[in-house]
């Protein structure tokens, strides 16, 4: 298995180029990492090469890096993460690539070369407010009709800002800034390395 | 003349076809659908997001609750996914067991579908027929767990405990006399892998049941041969998966293509459609029973020779057992700091998938090195099928689009998340 994605590794360097900005193997998994602006032809070699062939998109998300690790965060903050899997060699791959800019993070679409990147994309906007340009049809998805803000970044509470109750004076359902603590039961705690033996 | 002009028309939330919380907009000409419009969300409950204020044992349950017709298989790629961050041995008696629920909840998924399907587009008795023997799989959930569907059976490193040496039996009340209480505990006598057993040999004249009731009923095929058309080539372009993708001819499936668990070590097929339209689906669905049965069978066979752990000895994955807890002081220390804590998984990133019953099911982790998961993200086969409804809907008929949402065995519990 290791072999085999050795030789998909190698492959992969050889057909993408200098388009590659990294490439590392762990967990008998690919990451590759490619630059915002060429993705959509990253995509496209990764799909019709013959000897790579990934027809299908199996995943794509977004990742906030903001407080990883729980310290600042040098480089990128967002990251659109892709999974890929090709039938024919029965391998599989992650394309990730950074949003050069964290107030408006833009990457371009991959619906063109892979359908099932529509939705996956309209979620991460959604989510994190990842914007796709060239995608057909960029709308929420997941969250309520006319919600504000973007829930799955790291600066977002988990409580969120607004919650809906029936008002029966007004008769209707309305918003109002929630009224409950966020409460955390379990601390998130790093250790270091070496920590109980 | 008249402008004629398309109408649009809102299907769901509260459809019973739409399987939940689906809400349709659909746009019509005539009777015919120009477009589909899915609005989803209804559901969302921002699972992914409470999982990264969780332990990882603390979202283990949310597993459950994502598709909740097939919870097991949910766990088991969770698990699969920390095991890999990890790098902890799962012993085998834990993997045969898990893949002998993951086959069970295949079963307990088709037969929900089967019935759900049917009713959809106008056959009453299978749903009836379907939910006799769910009782008897959901009984085999709540033998080993304590509950008959949120489980919370699958643990990283194994399994929560060993399979139970008897069945729970009825017992008497005001409802049931004596001769009942007889008839209804008669297989109940043995162990539980005796009342698995007896299942898997009366389980295939009941898929017969099913098939006689459906497969070459003139209703039937009239309302799904050739509905729902879906090419060898669009499937893949798609991100179709299980047997949404078997239907239309590609011979793909996790189990065999990249086994994990004892997979490697069962004897099954796998079916795979013509035509790749709503009827071959349905063959695909039915067949996948009968393996899932034979693969069962196979994991009984196997557990009742072999004896043994079911969850790894590394404390700092899994909880020592009670005993040692009680009575040493290195255990309780162990079970402490992994109940209140919770165990830590190596920084990196790990992708794990099942052959969920609906298609591939996927977590996606990255760990920093915490308590908690930094991210996860959770591949829902459903999801990237929901998101063809339009292009497999259009042109066809408003009866029709009940068909399709059927066949695709739409759960919005793993849709919305």
């Amino acid at each position: 298995m290791a072999s085999k994605m050795e030789a998909l590794k190698s492959v992969v360097e050889q057909v993408l180029g200098d388009r590659l900005v990294q490439s590392t193997l762990a967990l008998d998994e690919l990451t590759i990492v490619c630059k915002a602006e060429n993705i959509v032809e990253v995509a496209s070699l990764l799909r019709d090469h013959a000897e790579l062939s990934f027809e299908q998109l199996i995943d794509l998300c977004g990742v906030d890096y903001s407080s990883y690790k729980d310290q600042p965060w040098d480089g990128p903050r967002f990251a659109v993460v892709s999974h890929l899997l090709s039938l024919k060699h029965n391998w599989r791959i992650r394309l990730k690539t950074f949003a050069p800019e964290d107030d408006f993070p833009v990457v371009n679409s991959v619906v063109g070369v892979w359908n099932s990147a529509n939705w996956f994309e309209r979620e991460a906007f959604d989510l994190f407010g990842i914007v796709f340009d060239g995608h057909p049809d960029l709308r929420r998805l997941l969250t309520d009709y006319g919600f504000v803000g973007h829930p799955f970044r790291k600066d977002f509470p988990l409580s969120g800002y607004v919650e809906m109750r029936y008002d029966p004076t007004q008769q209707r359902v309305i918003y109002q800034p929630v009224t409950i603590e966020p409460r955390e039961i379990t601390p998130r705690i790093i250790r270091e390395e070496t920590y109980g033996g | 003349m008249a402008e004629i002009r398309n109408y649009t028309l809102n299907f769901g939330p509260q459809h019973p076809a739409a399987h939940g919380v689906l809400r349709l907009v659909l746009e019509l000409d005539g009777e015919v659908i120009q477009r589909a419009d899915p609005h989803v969300g209804l559901l969302h409950r921002g699972t992914e997001k409470l999982a990264e204020s969780k332990t990882f044992i603390q979202s283990l349950p949310y597993m459950d609750r994502l598709d909740y017709v097939s919870m097991m298989s949910n766990e088991h790629a969770y698990c699969l996914a920390i095991e890999k961050l990890l790098g902890v041995e799962v012993p085998e008696r834990a993997q045969y067991i898990r893949v002998m629920f993951a086959e069970i909840t295949r079963i307990l998924n088709h037969l929900l579908w089967i019935g759900a399907h049917a009713i959809d587009i106008g056959a009453m008795t299978v749903f009836l027929y379907a939910f006799r023997e769910r009782e008897d799989l959901m009984d085999c959930y709540e033998a080993v767990s304590g509950a008959r569907m949120h489980a919370a059976y699958f643990r990283p490193g194994g399994v929560y405990r060993d399979l139970p040496d008897s069945m729970p039996q009825y017992t008497v009340s005001k409802i049931k006399n004596a001769r009942e209480l007889a008839k209804l505990n008669e297989g109940r006598q043995g162990s539980m892998l005796d009342f698995i057993d007896a299942f898997t040999q009366r389980f295939p004249t009941y898929v017969d049941e099913y098939e006689t009731l459906l497969t070459d009923n003139r209703i039937w095929k009239q309302r799904t041969v050739g509905i729902g058309v879906v090419s060898p080539e669009r499937a893949r372009n798609l991100g179709f998966s299980g047997p949404m993708l078997r239907g239309s001819g590609i011979e793909w499936d996790l189990r065999k293509k990249q086994p994990y668990d004892v997979y490697d070590r069962m004897d099954f097929d796998i079916p795979v459609g013509v035509n790749g339209d709503c009827y071959d689906r349905y063959l695909v669905r039915i067949e996948e029973m009968r393996q899932s049965n034979r693969i069962v069978k196979q994991c009984v066979d196997w557990l009742k020779k072999n004896p043994g752990p079911v969850i790894t000895d590394n404390f700092k994955v899994a909880p020592p057992s009670r005993e040692g807890m009680k009575s040493n002081m290195e255990e309780l220390i162990h079970h402490f700091k992994l109940f209140t804590e919770g165990m830590h998984v190596p920084e990196g990133e790990a992708y794990a998938a099942v052959e969920h019953p609906k298609g591939e099911f996927g977590i996606y982790l990255v760990s920093d090195g915490a308590n908690k998961p930094y991210r996860l993200k959770i591949r829902a086969p459903g999801y990237a099928h929901l998101a063809a409804l339009d292009e497999m809907s259009r042109g066809h008929m408003i009866a029709d689009v009940v068909a399709i949402i059927g066949t695709q065995d739409i759960v919005f519990g793993e849709i919305d998340r």
